[in-house]
This record gives C-alpha cells, structure tokens and sequence, in this order.
C-alpha cells in the first residue's frame, strides 16, 4: 500500500522540501499542496526511474556533503594560485579513474563531485561504465589525484549506495 | 558587524567569480578553459549568496531559504553543462594543448 502510494520515497521528500523552499514558506496551504506534488511527480515520472535508490546510511551522506564542501573551498584556492600564477608552469592533462561503482546514480554523483572540485572536470564515462575519463587542470602526481578521488569520493559513495 | 561580514563575503565572492574569468581569458586550450566557469559557479556565487541569506534573513527576519535551492540547482547543472561540453569537445577534436599529459586519442 505505501509502495503504491510512494513509489519513490526519496523523491518525494526531496520534491515537497524544494517545493516549500521555493516558495519560501511553511504556509498550511503550501504544505499540502507540496504533498499532493510529491505524491504525483513521482507517478508520472515513474518510467524515468528504473532503479529504487536507496540510501543505506544517511548518515555517511551528510558527512560526505561536508566532505565535499571542504574539498571544494581547498581546491577553489589552489585553483585561483594556479591560474594566477605563470601560466607556463601548467601541466594539464586526462586521467582515466577505473570505477568500483556500479550503480548509474552513484557514478553520476561522483562525475559531479569531480567536476565541483576544481582542477578535474569529468569529461566521459566508458561504454562498459568501468572507468571515468577526467581533464586535471595542472598534473604533478597522476597516480596521487586518483588515489585522493577514490579514497575521498568513491570509496563513501560506494558504502552509501552499492 | 553584520555588515562587514556581508561585505567580506560579497567581496570573496567576486574575487573568485573575477578569477574564474581570468581563468577564461588566459588558460591555453578548451578543456583548460572549461576549469574557469566551473569554479567561479562554485565558491563565488556559493559566497555571494550565502551573503544574500543573511541579509535578507536579518532585514525582513524571515529566514530566507531561496538561496539554498539556487545553489543546489547550480551544483546540479553546472557539472553537468561542463561535462557535456566536454565530451562533445572529445567528440569532435578540439584542439588540446600541446602540454597535455595523456592526450586523448587524437589524430
């Protein structure tokens, strides 16, 4: 009964909470009518959602978000040095990172995470989804910038989603 | 107080939206130049708007949450763009910087 009503509970919470913060408000009316929005959506949308996601500890997403909040302060900086500083110096470069994960919304995750941490933009997946294809702006140590990108953002998504 | 704090923001924000552009106008080929926007989209305008909920959380005392779905939305979409570009600049051989480690497989 609350699968058919709730195919995709995630959704809907994500849904009703975008709702009301887009319209700023916790007004009674808003409320419900941001329920009745989560509840729908997701029945229309259904096809569009293959997979059941699941998150299997909350909790380790949370901190991953902090996690990546930081990354991203400590790598905008390094970034802002590296393009102020002599352009000469820069050694760009592709990086393939060969990927644990499986499931599509984990990898996406991750490509995302990449490209939001300056310096690497995440540029394609391979066919067989196996490895991730990313541009480093400026490369010292290829093997040191895939050890941080798996230790650091794999390795949490993948106890959070596979 | 609260306004040299907004002030400290607005103004890291800019800083890093304006080196991003730098980044834009200097960096050598297009997968370099690709590096600007996506970084003045994450720490310039997340610091401009952070400035804006405070203030306009303290002025109207509301709390202004609007700011928080600006920056999830450009947290979603910016990767994306920047992701799309790039695989469509692999597709048809943009240029790459004669520096480029590993360049990827070009004639």
């Amino acid at each position: 009964m609350m699968k058919s009503i709730f195919p995709h509970p995630l959704l809907s919470v994500a849904l009703w909470l975008i709702w009301l913060l887009l319209n700023n408000t916790v007004a009674l009316g808003h409320v419900v009518l941001g329920a009745l929005l989560a509840i729908f959506i997701p029945w229309f949308s259904a096809g569009f959602w293959q997979e059941k996601v699941t998150i299997r500890r909350p909790w380790l997403l949370v901190k991953y978000v902090f996690v990546v909040i930081y990354q991203i302060l400590v790598a905008n900086m390094m970034v802002a040095r590296l393009i102020l500083t002599n352009q000469e110096k820069l050694h760009p470069g592709f990086l393939s990172v060969p990927l644990e994960l499986t499931s599509p919304l984990a990898i996406s995750l991750l490509a995302n995470t990449i490209s939001l941490t300056p310096g690497t933009v995440s540029c394609d997946l391979s066919e067989d989804q196996k490895s991730l294809l990313i541009h480093a702006l400026h490369i010292e140590d290829a093997d040191a910038i895939i050890t941080e990108i798996k230790q650091l953002f794999e390795k949490p998504l993948k106890e959070i989603f596979n | 107080m609260l306004d040299i704090i907004l002030s400290i923001l607005i103004i890291v924000g800019a800083f890093f939206t304006l080196v991003g552009s730098v980044g834009l106008f200097k960096l050598r080929d297009f997968y370099m130049r690709l590096h600007g926007p996506t970084k003045a989209s994450t720490l310039g305008v997340g610091a401009i708007l952070i400035a804006s909920a405070i203030h306009f959380s303290v002025k109207t005392g509301d709390i202004s949450l609007h700011e928080v779905l600006v920056t999830l939305f450009l947290f979603i979409t910016a990767p994306v763009s920047a992701h799309l570009m790039a695989k469509a600049a692999l597709h048809i051989k943009v240029r790459q910087d004669k520096r480029t480690l590993n360049k990827s497989d070009q004639d």
